[in-house]
């Protein structure tokens, strides 16, 4: 006669067992997830360098685009705008950008320093194409006409909250014995900020401006409305003709900047549309080396913060 | 004594503004308050002007703009505009995007916390967050030529057939799917893939938050590793989680050049997530720069003042839920 404590334990053993099989399958299942994650990063980034490594060659970087349908020619216009577009994003939001995390960082609980870091958070949130109609607005409506200006002026707005709050954290992460220390010398609050904080979180404030100049330039959809495009967009003509009509240096800078201009993912866009195989080889080879800029800057960017950050904690 | 009779006999305000530049203490701080007052006005000018600008289309069409229709009307030539396909379309791929975004994205956030080997940890970490880096036009090509045919394209057709035929729920997988792939399908998975890194990482920050009394007094009950974290870390992350899905969301909702790039771009097309459609981020991108009337514009501007306000909201809702976790177990987090 199987006794009721003898049906119980083998009850218990089994309901064990069980237990045990879904511990090790939701477990692994969760790997698998990471893993299934991963595979089209690695598709991603080995497709594009494939394909791209095919199309690019040096003509890619020294030579303007040829007409349409016409095969060869290069993306200089391009890079040129890249260039113009993420220099005038950098020089707009970084200067704005440091001394509003250093109000962050000093003054967080007072009602501007919680409004800041509200704002932050919801220009951080805006869809970066809504921030394109509003650079439209500002800037384009006004002078009637596309602009380098504007698309930098875009970017900016995009920029802004990652340098906040890369350089509010890494402010906040300089050990407060510093700043007394150069209080109690009789440093001022101005000198202690700008000779003692800033350059002890200086490392990790360039790669923050490193991250968000990188994701800025691949931005394309603020581009549209505000940049727009323009294939031939030349800087070193424009710089020949200025020094040949004798125009002062502004006037060159005003031309170049007021002028609708390509970057590359704006022309990548462009060409992946376009019928023509040579176009679309091209974009390829666009999308290769946006990729591998911005990958690289982004994987710099975290070995030095991380190094920095244990640095500064230990 | 001297230096005292000094300062009375300059007058006061010059000695004080002397003392100020000396120090530079007033002007500092009147700087860093000017500048962080110019961002948050900045915020506040971005939906201030699309309200404005957006004028001419919000008295035009009134709310009509955005009650749903069976077929919609978006007549740039004849300036009738109607916004419902492409809020439709945005919510559809989104929210199907987030649902299949959060399982995957626990899963990781499970693992990276929980489970992984320690060496493990950052490079995973980072392998994840790079995909958030790659710029989204590289989505958009690569989705083009090699995900829309490889792998949406099957899928669509797989649903189509299964799904597709049962009575009601089939009505969101009616196909056929376009022979190239173009559809709110393949923007749905192009977005699940961007998202995934945000709810990764956030549900990750919220399961590293838990204090590790939670994990110890659940194990001493007995309770395998996964049920510790099924029926104790879970619940109990509960609302960061939430918080990860509406920033997820956020992101969904405002993502354009993938999107844009495969999901059709077509107004016309039934409810089914096989059929081509239309974004609000979308239908701005491809018609912005070429409007043919003022209202066109207007009514494009429209739509933005909607997304901004959608994504507004959202991002208020993350924040109070993230916060609300961040409160409840403010010592003893792990890192």
């Amino acid at each position: 006669m199987s006794t009721f404590s003898e049906l119980m334990n083998r009850n218990r053993t089994a309901r064990a067992r069980q237990r045990k099989t879904t511990n090790a399958l939701m477990l692994g299942l969760t790997a698998l997830l990471t893993l299934l994650a991963l595979v089209p990063l690695f598709w991603i980034i080995g497709y594009v360098i494939l394909r791209g490594g095919k199309a690019i060659n040096l003509d890619f970087f020294i030579h303007m685009p040829t007409p349409m349908g016409v095969a060869g020619g290069g993306v200089l216009s391009a890079i040129e705008g890249s260039l113009v577009v993420t220099l005038l994003a950098a020089i707009f939001a970084i200067p704005p950008g440091v001394l509003a995390a250093f109000y962050a960082a000093r003054y967080p609980n007072t009602p501007l320093g919680v409004a800041l870091r509200f704002s932050t958070d919801v220009l951080a949130g805006i869809p970066s194409i809504v921030v394109g109609l509003f650079a439209y607005i500002v800037l384009v409506v006004p002078t009637k006409h596309y602009s380098g200006l504007a698309g930098g002026a875009a970017l900016a707005v995009l920029m802004l909250p990652t340098i906040i709050r890369t350089t509010e954290e890494m402010l906040k992460l300089v050990p407060h014995t510093l700043r007394e220390a150069s209080l109690g010398l009789g440093a001022s609050e101005w000198k202690t900020s700008l000779s003692v904080l800033f350059p002890a979180a200086m490392n990790g404030i360039v790669t923050g401006f490193l991250l968000a100049l990188a994701r800025a330039a691949g931005e394309t959809a603020p581009l549209l409305m505000t940049a727009l495009g323009n294939e031939r967009f030349d800087i070193g003509q424009i710089i020949t003709s200025g020094v040949q009509g004798h125009q002062s240096v502004f006037t060159i800078i005003g031309r170049i900047i007021n002028q609708p201009v390509d970057t590359l993912p704006l022309a990548l866009w462009k060409y992946a549309q376009q019928p023509y195989p040579e176009r679309v080889e091209l974009a390829w080879a666009v999308a290769l080396v946006l990729m591998l800029f911005v990958l690289i800057i982004n994987v710099s960017a975290r070995v030095w913060i991380q190094t920095r950050a244990r640095k500064m904690k230990g | 004594m001297l230096k005292s009779s000094q300062s009375v006999m300059k007058p006061i305000w010059q000695v004080r503004l002397r003392r100020a530049l000396h120090y530079g203490d007033r002007p500092w701080q009147v700087l860093l308050i000017a500048i962080s007052a110019i961002v948050i006005v900045l915020m506040l000018a971005v939906g201030g002007l699309l309200w404005v600008r957006s004028a001419g289309a919000r008295s035009a069409f009134g709310w009509s703009f955005l009650t749903p229709t069976a077929n919609p009307n978006w007549d740039p030539v004849n300036d009738k505009f109607q916004a419902w396909p492409f809020l439709y379309g945005t919510l559809e791929t989104s929210l199907f995007a987030i649902l299949l975004a959060l399982p995957i994205g626990i899963g990781i956030a499970i693992f990276l916390a929980e489970i992984s080997p320690a060496w493990l940890r950052t490079p995973l970490t980072w392998l994840v967050e790079l995909l958030a880096a790659i710029p989204s036009v590289v989505y958009g090509l690569w989705g083009i030529f090699v995900f829309l045919p490889k792998v949406v394209a099957p899928i669509g057709v797989f649903l189509g057939d299964t799904i597709g035929k049962v009575s009601v729920l089939g009505d969101l997988f009616t196909g056929p799917i376009p022979a190239s792939g173009s559809s709110r399908l393949a923007a749905s998975l192009i977005l699940t893939i961007m998202i995934i890194p945000t709810i990764a990482a956030v549900t990750r920050d919220v399961f590293l938050a838990i204090p590790n009394s939670q994990r110890e007094a659940a194990k001493a009950l007995g309770a395998t590793e996964w049920e510790t974290i099924w029926q104790v870390l879970i619940p109990y992350g509960r609302s960061g989680i939430l918080g990860a899905v509406i920033l997820g969301l956020g992101r969904a909702l405002g993502e354009t050049m993938a999107v844009t790039m495969v999901i059709g771009n077509s107004i016309q097309g039934g409810i089914s997530l096989l059929d081509p459609g239309y974004s609000m981020a979308s239908i701005i991108a491809n018609e912005f720069a070429e409007a043919v009337s003022q209202l066109h514009t207007d009514a494009l501007i429209e739509i933005g003042l909607i997304l901004f306000i959608i994504t507004l909201l959202l991002n208020i809702l993350a924040r109070f839920l993230v916060w609300r976790v961040a409160r409840q177990a403010p010592q003893e987090a792990r890192s």
